[in-house]
């Protein structure tokens, strides 16, 4: 049981849930840039929540199966056919032995999941599947894919089939600012300029990548004149170079940096960032740890409630 | 020590503001006794210049808890040793085809090439961290007669294994990426692969030599494939 890559896309790479506990050897998470829509692919086939997919940026992927094979498309909305039929997203999907699958452009949002049942089996390095652009390893041959390549599916799920509520998935996308707690150099903004960047909006650069969002927008202009010595990096810190146009470091981000942080994406935003596309405008707000924690908590309870019967 | 909320699911423990061995030392014993926890709540430790980040599921474990047991871990911790755990020689060969930048480095400093050589291979470095990307060690102790700015403009592809210099930090290459650091020479030696255990010839806390060899030697280790 293979899927053969026909044409791979603008970048289409394997991922899972990421690669932990390696930070200190310079290691970064990587992992699906939107882990919600990861888990809700998985979900529908009766894989492990966080089995390896294939994670599809802007423009799909066109895929051949050499064997009958049980999918699920889930994340960004995008024209998915199988030969002449379109088929549904959201939903676990059949597809015969010989089908052709041709996955379009996201028409919103940025990047779409296929997860297919049994996952798709890579060598897990370091204890997950992520593909590591930067550290070329993990995932498949440690790069995006390219035609040719052929990726084995595995063998291990369970033959449960769910169904998202209709609407369920309209929830999941607030379109409104993405929510931030104060980061770790937080006093090095004053508050003049911290309340700035919270009110500016920002033009996603198209020089953005999984390891950083490039912002574009007026200037954050921070106090201190001093240099940063070179610290750790959380998932979805907001740093501010010289030039005070702000960064969003992603899931493939440098595990340690030198610039400050103003500010943090919240855990249950996450997914969100991975959704940004380029030109896309962003506005923050800054809300408690207690607050995010609860957001977290919600987005948890949400998952488990999305599903019908 | 100060302890602050770097995200909703990360908290920063400052030791300082100035590099300094004994501060080094003081991060690395709390990196090593949480790391020693084996917790499956703690996802990731970065250790940095004067600071450890630890990254935690914030639903398994909650900021208060996070900080009560990282002072508790603190307040607990015996005296650090001073010797280093591992002294790692790297060999290097600094020939003109692995060091294009070893006549700006001599030009620079007022030394001659020789004498660049001769500084850099007889210092013992520090590993202070591993960040950056995977495998990049951030080493302390080069001498300062050998501070020579970055290059104007980045290489577009620095080969896995180069040896460079940017102002008072020296460093390796782990993989090939772009760079901007002045390039004196190369050591045949993988500094990171992915598949062995651990994933990095060195880690934070070990002490660096590096060793000059020509370019026969370089081709031999190579070979040999360690």
């Amino acid at each position: 049981m293979t899927i053969r890559v026909i044409k791979p896309g603008l970048f289409t790479c394997v991922q899972d849930r990421g690669r932990f506990g390696h930070a200190h050897f310079g290691i970064s998470p990587c992992g699906a840039a939107d882990v919600i829509s990861l888990r809700i692919a998985n979900l529908l086939i009766g894989n492990d929540e966080y089995a390896p997919a294939l994670e599809m940026t802007l423009l799909g992927a066109t895929l051949a199966f050499e064997s009958r094979a049980t999918i699920a498309i889930t994340g960004a909305n995008c024209e998915c056919k199988v030969g002449p039929n379109r088929i549904a997203l959201n939903t676990s999907v059949e597809v015969t032995a010989g089908s052709v699958l041709q996955c379009g452009g996201t028409t919103e949002d940025a990047r779409c999941y296929l997860a297919v049942q049994g996952g798709v089996e890579v060598p897990a390095v370091m204890g997950s599947a992520s593909t590591d652009i930067r550290g070329r390893f993990g995932g498949h041959q440690g790069r995006r894919l390219q035609a040719g390549d052929v990726l084995p599916i595995g063998h291990n799920y369970q033959a449960r089939y769910r169904r998202v509520r209709a609407g369920a998935l309209d929830e999941m996308r607030g379109r409104g600012a993405i929510r931030v707690t104060g980061g770790a150099q937080r006093h090095w903004f004053s508050d003049d300029s911290y309340a700035n960047f919270l009110g500016n909006s920002y033009t996603v650069s198209e020089q953005s990548d999984r390891a950083g969002l490039r912002l574009k927008g007026d200037a954050v202009a921070t106090r201190e004149s001093k240099q940063l010595l070179t610290d750790g990096i959380p998932l979805g810190a907001i740093q501010v170079p010289q030039d005070g146009q702000p960064i969003i470091l992603f899931v493939d981000q440098q595990t340690t940096g030198g610039y400050p942080k103003i500010a943090n994406v919240i855990a249950a935003d996450m997914h969100r960032i991975g959704q940004l596309r380029p030109r896309e405008e962003v506005r923050f707000a800054e809300v408690s740890i207690p607050e995010a924690i609860e957001a977290l908590r919600a987005q948890e309870r949400w998952l488990t409630a999305i599903w019908e019967g | 020590m100060k302890i602050v909320s770097a995200s909703d699911s990360s908290i920063l423990v400052e030791f300082g503001d100035r590099i300094d061995p004994e501060i080094q030392s003081d991060i690395l014993g709390l990196f090593h006794m949480l790391r020693g926890l084996n917790d499956p709540r703690i996802r990731n430790l970065h250790p940095g210049y004067v600071s450890l980040l630890i990254d935690f599921d914030p639903l398994a474990l909650s900021h208060k808890d996070a900080t009560a047991l990282i002072e508790s871990l603190a307040s607990s911790r015996p005296a650090a040793a001073s010797d280093y755990s591992t002294i790692a020689t790297i060999p290097v060969c600094y020939d003109a085809e692995f060091g294009p930048d070893l006549d700006d480095v001599s030009a620079h400093t007022g030394f001659s090439a020789e004498e660049v050589v001769r500084l850099h291979s007889s210092a013992t470095y520090r590993v202070c961290f591993l960040g950056f990307t995977a495998g990049f060690a951030y080493l302390g102790g080069m001498p300062e007669a050998l501070r020579t700015p970055r290059l104007a403009t980045p290489r577009r592809a620095v080969a896995a294994g180069s040896v460079g210099i940017a102002g008072a930090q020296t460093g390796i290459y782990p993989t090939e990426t772009p760079g901007g650091w002045r390039l004196i020479g190369r050591t045949p030696l993988r500094m990171f692969d992915p598949d062995a255990q651990p994933p990095t010839r060195v880690e934070a806390g070990d002490a660096v030599r590096f060793a000059q060899i020509d370019r026969a030697e370089f081709d031999r280790l190579l070979q040999a494939g360690k």
